[in-house]
């Protein structure tokens, strides 16, 4: 557990929402798209209007289940609620959600570092519409009036709650990094937080090193990226440490994280009350999946990032048994994160260096994660193949890469085209055989043990080949000529 | 041109079915009657004549061409004003909903045009079916054909007196606590909620989610149950809407009642007015004579029904009225920011009794009152299902009377709130179970007016109760029901 | 016994409704209320411990729709109801909170 200010110790529960990649609304066949011209996709059930009823979209109620089964849920029998509020982004001024009987209940997260994280619970909910504010700069405060567009009014969501079981701002980020990587992996999510369909509050409080009881929490939101939860995290506990330390008290209440001036405030309005008179949206009848059904989504769930590495660990084991496996930990993080672990796996089976592999994988490939998935096995191995061979060289191997996740054709025909091909083993010989008999001056004195005309020779080299030569067999085939 | 004004709707149809009356004639006489004696009835909130003319020359076109024009071919009908229209507007006879102009129609709506109906209105209720007199009505109460000083009853008054006044030989209401019976029984029509999830809600404004349902207002009891077939059946737009249920109602009928067991509820003619008893035992007797066997049955646990409507009833309308916020339709009254805005509109855009019922829904659900009051009415709901459901296995149907009283003066009960809802004690049970019931016109009571008697029936059971309202249908007392004569009836 | 609905809880319940009322609808409904909760209490009584709630009168369960997309309504019709409305959208007046 780590102590954010010594003598302190940080707790944090996070609630991610998360926008399903259903091809309609929750309760309606409205499209759910992102950027559709404002109230285009709205229907008298997602606008609420009177007498409007909703009806279940089968697709959701399966992501849902398999995000849950992802995060190692309970999936159980569960009902809707009516959570009672006004407010204009929200039709029925009521937001149906699952209350005391969700879909999905108590799973849990491994995180790459080994730490696990309980999940509470994981419900389906409608999403609400979006208010724009209009003048005053666009905050909500300072405007002078706002506009309603119910596009994403009913776009399904997961809502995923954490357990209070999280002791650091990296935590936090690692934590939401793997859900997001498994949300992703089910193909629930697109898990892209800077469109909002993944969307993170935090429970955050603080308590003395040594005492037991959890101290009062705030909620904070409005934390739009990775780096912002962990920041946000981090200025929320240690104003919660000043604040007791100065003898004060933590109101529980729902803070505002503010990106530009790295600082939460309170959004708590005076007039307001909040009671929201939860009851079985009547409406709706229960969802009850069959064992077989749950079966069957368990069954068909791809690999979790969790496993992967897992695989993908073992595979650099048995490929490079004399590296630690502790020095590409991160590599693999990031090659599982992008989901490039396929190829990487795929490469090392295919006899492949592995280290080399993973490092294409974590870098080159990484860089461009998109070009680099749609990339085949044979075609990486083939190119990893020639860089070992030393056929070409490292710089070579990434400028090939480059051209091949610019779709430009195999590696023997990005050689071919970029002119690398032709300084082969017995091409090479060749050349050095002849810089040797164009300087035998200079080979004499390498011979005798002077190195400096080494660079010279090479130089030489380089200069026939146009410098596509591999610097390491030039070396090497000087070297062998040396000692005849 | 022929007077249609007292013909039934089985009767319209057949004739224009064989072309023996047009739609556009029919259609005519039913305007005719209702621009004479509307002004001092007020069933409607509006009288759609173009699109009655329109759906009507629609069903005369149709029988030109040889097609079928459906079951109601030309039958003229009246919509509660609660039931959405696509283009006309619906008000729920509130002042938060005036003008609004629904973009779609409800299901039993477009199943009706498709039936051949012909929708000549929409008919006044209390603010959004919250009542039992239509003195809720922001538009001004209906009043009730047979004696002009007395309320239809409530809330589908409008409908139950449009059938009444012979303006339309069908109507539909919409029933969560008794809204179709107990006006049926003021007004001396037939009057029939169904089994819950047998007629699709949607485009019905919710009052009560878990107790609506929408069903039929007639003269006779085949009337009813001819409508109710053009309405009844799965709806995916509904997801409380039952599959695979009885489609035939009509057919039915002819099988009589003999060997079927009826049971008389004896809880319900304590408190009943004399009179009403008395129908109710004749009526007992008369299906006796029929050839059902008839017994007594005490079924303590209905009692506590009208509590638990009153805590599920309200609790649900607070959560189904919020929409009513001055955002995106109807009223709006401007704040300087939106909660002001909102508090504004719907001050004065609800009545009070809607208010009242909002305020005590907001209140049994709010923190702290949810388990003592909301679950525990749940749990009366159980009880009052399970209940019916062990005299089930006694009885095929069960009798009872409708309502307390007949129809009442206007201003009696309005200021009393408690005394206005205790006129639906016998009504309430059948919504809480989910379970049909009819009410039929019987005999003349109190000052003349007429009294509806009760028929219960399990889940589903909608063929037998429509066969025991027949055998009392055929025992009623000569002029108890409508429709009435309007020149007699408005000048009393 | 009666149970009291206090005009504290009736300015309370109505802040919570999003009902402005007057002085004269709060001391009314705070009586009115009263009478009707006073019948209604009733039912608290009622020893119904095991009797399980009923929230649908049928115990249906998996009702679901294929995920289509099916035409919506058009906008323009729609905002023609709105009591206002800009640039395609409804517009209010401005928000002082924050959703919860």
């Amino acid at each position: 557990m780590s102590e954010i200010v010594p003598g302190w110790e940080l707790t944090v529960g996070l609630e991610v929402h998360c926008e399903l990649q259903t091809k309609t609304k929750l309760f309606c066949s409205c499209a759910n798209t992102f950027g559709s011209v404002a109230n285009t996709n709205i229907c008298p059930v997602c606008l609420g209007l009177p007498g409007s009823l909703p009806v279940l979209n089968e697709q959701a109620v399966e992501y849902a289940m398999r995000i849950g089964l992802a995060l190692n849920c309970h999936v159980e029998p569960s009902i809707f609620h009516r959570k009672n509020y006004f407010y204009p982004d929200m039709p029925k001024d009521y937001q149906v959600s699952q209350y005391d009987e969700p879909i999905n209940r108590d799973g849990s997260i491994e995180l790459p570092s080994g730490t696990t994280v309980g999940i509470e619970r994981a419900h389906l909910e409608e999403d609400t519409g979006k208010t724009s504010h209009m003048g005053g700069g666009g905050r909500i405060h300072d405007a002078d009036y706002s506009l309603v567009d119910y596009n994403r009014a009913g776009v399904p969501l997961v809502e995923i709650v954490s357990r209070p079981e999280i002791t650091s701002p990296e935590d936090a980020r690692a934590y939401l990094n793997e859900l997001r990587s498994i949300l992703v992996a089910t193909g629930a999510s697109d898990g892209r937080m800077e469109e909002g369909s993944l969307r993170v509050d935090a429970n955050v409080s603080v308590r003395r090193v040594g005492t037991t009881e959890l101290g009062t929490r705030c909620e904070v939101k409005n934390m739009n990226s990775l780096r912002s939860l962990g920041r946000a995290i981090e200025y929320e506990a240690a104003r919660q440490v000043e604040l007791l330390e100065a003898g004060g008290r933590v109101v529980q209440e729902t803070r505002h994280w503010n990106e530009s001036t790295g600082s939460t405030s309170s959004l708590r309005s005076k007039e307001e009350a909040f009671d929201y008179r939860y009851f079985p949206e009547p409406d709706l009848v229960t969802i009850a999946p069959s064992s077989s059904w749950i079966e069957q989504v368990r069954g068909a769930l791809p690999p979790m990032p969790g496993d992967r590495r897992r695989e993908l660990t073992a595979a650099m084991a048995k490929s490079n048994p004399d590296l630690d496996a502790s020095s590409y930990q991160d590599q693999i993080v990031t090659v599982v994160d992008l989901a490039l672990d396929g190829l990487v796996v795929g490469a090392i089976a295919h006899g492949a260096d592995g280290r080399l592999a993973l490092a294409r994988g974590a870098n080159e490939a990484a860089a461009r994660p998109d070009e680099a998935r749609a990339l085949s096995v044979e075609a990486f191995v083939e190119l990893l193949g020639l860089e070992t061979s030393g056929k070409i060289s490292a710089t070579q191997s990434k400028a090939v890469l480059t051209e091949m996740l610019d779709g430009h054709g195999a590696p023997s025909e990005i050689i071919k085209k970029l002119g690398y091909e032709g300084v082969d083993a017995d091409a090479l010989g060749v050349i050095v055989d002849a810089v040797i008999a164009a300087n035998p001056n200079e080979w004499l004195r390498f011979v005798e043990g002077d190195e400096r005309v080494a660079q010279f020779l090479l130089g030489q080299v380089m200069r026939e080949t146009k410098g596509q030569a591999n610097g390491k067999l030039v070396a090497e085939a000087f070297g062998v000529r040396k000692s005849r | 041109m022929s007077d249609t004004t007292r013909m039934t709707a089985t009767a319209i149809a057949a004739a224009v079915r064989g072309g023996e009356l047009s739609a556009r004639e029919v259609a005519s006489s039913a305007l005719n009657l209702i621009a004479q004696h509307e002004g001092e009835l007020h069933c409607f909130n509006v009288v759609t004549s173009e699109v009655a003319l329109a759906q009507a020359d629609a069903v005369d076109e149709k029988i030109a061409r040889g097609e079928d024009p459906g079951p109601l071919a030309g039958v003229p009908i009246a919509l509660k004003d609660n039931l959405c229209t696509r283009g006309v507007a619906t008000t729920c006879s509130s002042k938060i909903l005036e003008g609004w102009l629904p973009p779609y129609d409800a299901t039993v709506v477009t199943r009706l045009i498709e039936a051949g109906a012909v929708s000549v209105g929409k008919s006044n209720l209390d603010e959004f079916a919250m009542g039992s007199s239509t003195e809720n009505s922001a538009f001004g109460a209906s009043k009730n054909p047979w004696d002009t000083s007395r309320v239809p009853g409530g809330s589908s008054g409008g409908s139950a007196a449009a059938v009444a006044a012979g303006f339309v030989p069908i109507a539909l209401g919409s029933d969560t606590g008794g809204s179709i019976r107990q006006p049926a029984a003021f007004c001396g029509t037939v009057g029939m909620k169904p089994t819950y999830g047998l007629v699709s809600r949607y485009g019905l404004i919710a009052f009560a989610s878990s107790l609506d349902q929408i069903g039929p207002f007639s003269t006779t009891v085949t009337d009813a149950a001819l409508l109710l077939e053009a309405i009844c059946g799965h709806d995916d737009r509904d997801s409380t809407s039952l599959r695979d249920t009885p489609t035939s109602f009509v057919g039915p009928l002819a099988e009589g009642i003999a060997g079927l067991r009826v049971g008389v509820i004896t809880d319900f003619l304590s408190d009943a007015d004399p009179l009403i008893v008395t129908a109710v035992r004749d009526a007992a007797g008369a299906l006796a004579s029929a050839g059902a066997t008839v017994d007594e049955v005490a079924i303590p646990e209905l009692m506590s029904g009208l509590a638990a409507y009153y805590l599920i009833a309200p609790a649900e309308a607070s959560s189904n009225l919020s929409r009513y916020d001055g955002v995106r339709y109807g009223l709006r009254v401007d704040g300087p920011d939106v909660a002001k805005m909102n508090a504004e509109t719907r001050a004065a855009g609800f009545g009070p009794e809607v208010k009242r019922r909002i305020m005590l829904g907001t209140y049994v659900l709010s923190a702290g009152y949810y388990d003592a009051y909301y679950a525990q009415a749940q749990r009366v709901r159980t009880m009052v299902a399970n209940a019916f459901n062990r005299a089930y296995e006694r009885f095929d149907v069960l009798l009872g009377p409708t309502t307390p009283s007949v129809a009442f003066q206007f201003g009696a009960k309005i200021d009393d709130p408690l005394a206005m809802y205790l006129s639906d004690l016998y009504t309430i049970p059948s919504n809480l179970a989910g379970h049909p019931a009819i009410s039929v016109p019987f005999t003349l009571g109190e000052a003349g007016m007429p009294v509806g008697v009760q028929v219960f029936a399990p889940a589903l059971g909608e063929q037998a109760m429509f066969r025991v309202a027949k055998a009392v249908e055929d025992a009623q007392q000569a002029g108890c029901r409508g429709p009435v004569e309007l020149s007699a009836g408005a000048s009393r | 016994m009666a149970v009291e609905f206090t005009p504290e809880e009736v300015r309370y319940v109505a802040t919570l409704a999003r009902l402005k009322l007057s002085d004269e609808e709060v001391a009314s409904y705070a009586v009115q209320l009263s009478a009707v909760l006073d019948h209604i209490d009733a039912i608290r009584a009622l020893d119904l411990e095991g009797t399980p709630a009923t929230s649908h009168s049928f115990d249906l369960v998996n009702i679901f729709r294929a995920d289509e997309v099916r035409p919506g309504v058009d906008r323009e019709e729609v905002l023609a109801q709105a009591p206002a409305a800009e640039d395609g959208r409804f517009r209010v007046p401005r928000i002082l909170g924050e959703a919860p």
